[in-house]
């Protein structure tokens, strides 16, 4: 017994029965986290469309590889209106978002939330909040908004911080009584911030306007469509003396 | 030499009780369960009492508006999905990277991790309703889950760990009212107690194994001083976390002082409950010229 290779086959301390039994454990348990983990993470991705992202949040995807979730972010805002999702809730767990509709955004100048964020998921190069797109308002039901129905509630329009930019009145005549005029509030994608002011005002008892992730609430056109920016290319046309 | 087998004391550690009184034989104990509070309060009463001194959690946070720090573990995650953090959060994680290379890396499993209390009530309630003690998982398991932790962001882009991290779901949901995360924790509770003896901390958890890792260059370690007292109780090992690091200091004919395990989480139990105070916590190299003579090896 005083031999000392009389056991070959030890690695370690332990045999190689031991060693294999160890190693296919160890595979079988680090393969079902994996597993698991995975499908947890890519089902809670979808978005929910009632969780927006705080200003300068990249798109979720890179969103979701960068945010650590450390909610300093949450802290920095003097406005309590970030939160930070939970488990079974929409947006994926620890990453911050905010409900419009219970307390929106205020578009600080000095924009503090993207000033905390450590990561850079709130990207940093956003200076000015007016350039932020958390999202796009959308007047989802026209039938409910009171200014569809001929009346002069205005309430989102007036909240609006980037008032006739943002959201406008657009005068239209009401073809119900014939000779009023509704005044359909508009927004225009392209400088709305989604901060949500406006669905957190809407005097209707569910919002009939709401902000939407941009994934969203905004359509593409396809990459070969010439006819991107209608009027310009409709005066482009008529200069060339092409028919339309 | 085969009375080693406990036949002196009936009760866990109830000879360091009473030659030590129970404050010190729970002095290590206490003072952990101090600093882990102590730590969470200074994260609380920011938002509490609108006094911020820690802005954040663990997964990264602010001392005093100028000292970032972050978890090595998320900040490597970020990286490996392939995003370029802000140079704050890599910053941070240096900040904590090398305060533990100093401390002893797995010091913040035993003196600040939350999860800590949980897995070791875990342990108590096992101790306490004698269950049968099970290592039904591989040690080296825990750096298996570190790299799946770190791969699975190349994968999939995502932080994907990030979802189930047990570490900060417990400051999420104090802090920031993010409670639904733990249940993660009752499972832990309930893996640690009914499936496998210290499952979790010590074989599973990637934090831990990470902090493992930073440790080991660390100077401090615990250090068998008066090993040539041990009356083979078995105490330590009983209420160790990681009871193979004891092996080689206690086994007969060891020459090693120093517990140099990186996986001894420092918690100071050992020093705790041992009457004939065989451990104290030592600097490394202080030890490291003191080599012990080694104990008659026993011949069978
Ligand atoms: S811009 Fe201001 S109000 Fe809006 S989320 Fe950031 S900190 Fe809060
Ligand atoms: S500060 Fe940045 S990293 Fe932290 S929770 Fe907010 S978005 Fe995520
Ligand atoms: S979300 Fe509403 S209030 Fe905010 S910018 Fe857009 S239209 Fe205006
Ligand atoms: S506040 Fe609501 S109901 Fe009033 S005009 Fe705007 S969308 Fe319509
Ligand atoms: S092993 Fe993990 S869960 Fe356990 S104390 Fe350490 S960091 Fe916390």
């Amino acid at each position: 017994m005083s031999n000392s290779n009389r056991n070959p086959s030890k690695i370690n301390g332990i045999n190689r029965r031991q060693f294999l039994a160890q190693t296919a454990k160890t595979g079988c348990v680090v393969g079902m986290v994996g597993m698991g983990l995975t499908t947890v993470a890519t089902q809670s991705k979808h978005l929910d469309p009632q969780a927006i992202r705080p200003p300068g949040a990249l798109n979720e995807d890179d969103f979701l590889s960068a945010c650590v979730r450390c909610g300093l972010c949450v802290e920095a805002c003097p406005y309590d209106t970030l939160k930070l999702a939970r488990w079974f809730e929409g947006a994926a767990t620890g990453t911050p978002y905010f409900t419009a509709r219970d307390v929106p955004c205020e578009m600080c100048d000095d924009i503090p939330c993207v000033k905390a964020c450590p990561s850079g998921s709130l990207d940093h190069s956003l200076t000015d909040i007016n350039d932020s797109k958390m999202g796009i308002a959308v007047l989802i039901d026209e039938k409910n908004c009171l200014n569809f129905k001929g009346l002069r509630c205005d309430v989102c329009y007036r909240v609006c911080p980037l008032i006739d930019e943002a959201i406008t009145l657009e005068m239209q005549r009401n073809h119900k009584s014939g000779h009023h005029a509704m005044f359909l509030p508009t927004v225009h994608a392209d400088a709305c911030t989604g901060c949500g002011k406006c669905e957190h005002a809407c005097v209707t008892e569910q919002a009939v306007i709401k902000v939407l992730p941009a994934e969203i609430a905004l359509g593409k056109t396809a990459e070969h469509d010439t006819y991107q920016n209608t009027e310009a290319t409709t005066l482009e046309m008529l200069n060339k003396g092409l028919s339309l | 030499m085969t009375h080693s087998s406990k036949p002196k004391t009936e009760r866990f550690a109830e000879e360091a009780i009473n030659q030590l009184g129970w404050f010190g034989a729970h002095k290590f104990l206490l003072l952990r369960r101090l600093t882990q509070v102590a730590v969470f309060s200074l994260f609380a009463i920011g938002p509490a009492l609108g006094l911020w001194l820690l802005k954040g959690n663990l997964s990264s946070s602010i001392l005093l508006d100028t000292v970032p720090l972050s978890d090595p573990l998320v900040t490597l995650q970020v990286l490996a999905s392939g995003h370029l953090p802000e140079a704050s959060l890599l910053i941070g994680a240096l900040v904590i990277a090398l305060t533990y290379a100093i401390v002893g890396g797995r010091v913040f499993c035993s003196w600040v991790c939350p999860v800590n209390i949980i897995t070791d009530t875990a342990s108590w309630i096992r101790r306490k309703f004698k269950l049968p003690r099970i290592n039904a998982l591989p040690k080296n398991l825990r750096y298996y889950m570190l790299a799946l932790v770190l791969l699975l962001p190349m994968v999939t882009g995502v932080t994907v760990w990030e979802w189930m991290n047990p570490v900060p779901i417990v400051y999420r949901a104090a802090l920031f009212g993010a409670g639904s995360g733990l249940w993660v924790l009752a499972m832990i509770l309930l893996l640690d107690t009914f499936v496998a003896e210290r499952a979790w901390c010590s074989h599973l958890c990637p934090t831990g194994a990470m902090f493992s890792l930073i440790g080991k260059v660390s100077p401090i370690k615990v250090s068998a001083t008066n090993a040539k007292d041990c009356n083979n109780c078995m105490d330590c090992f009983t209420v160790c976390p990681e009871r193979q690091v004891l092996k080689p200091v206690l086994r007969k004919g060891a020459t090693e002082l120093t517990i140099n395990d990186s996986d001894c989480t420092l918690c100071g139990r050992c020093i705790d409950v041992c009457a004939p105070r065989v451990f104290e916590y030592k600097n490394r190299f202080n030890t490291q010229n003191s080599k012990r003579i080694p104990l008659k090896v026993e011949s069978n």
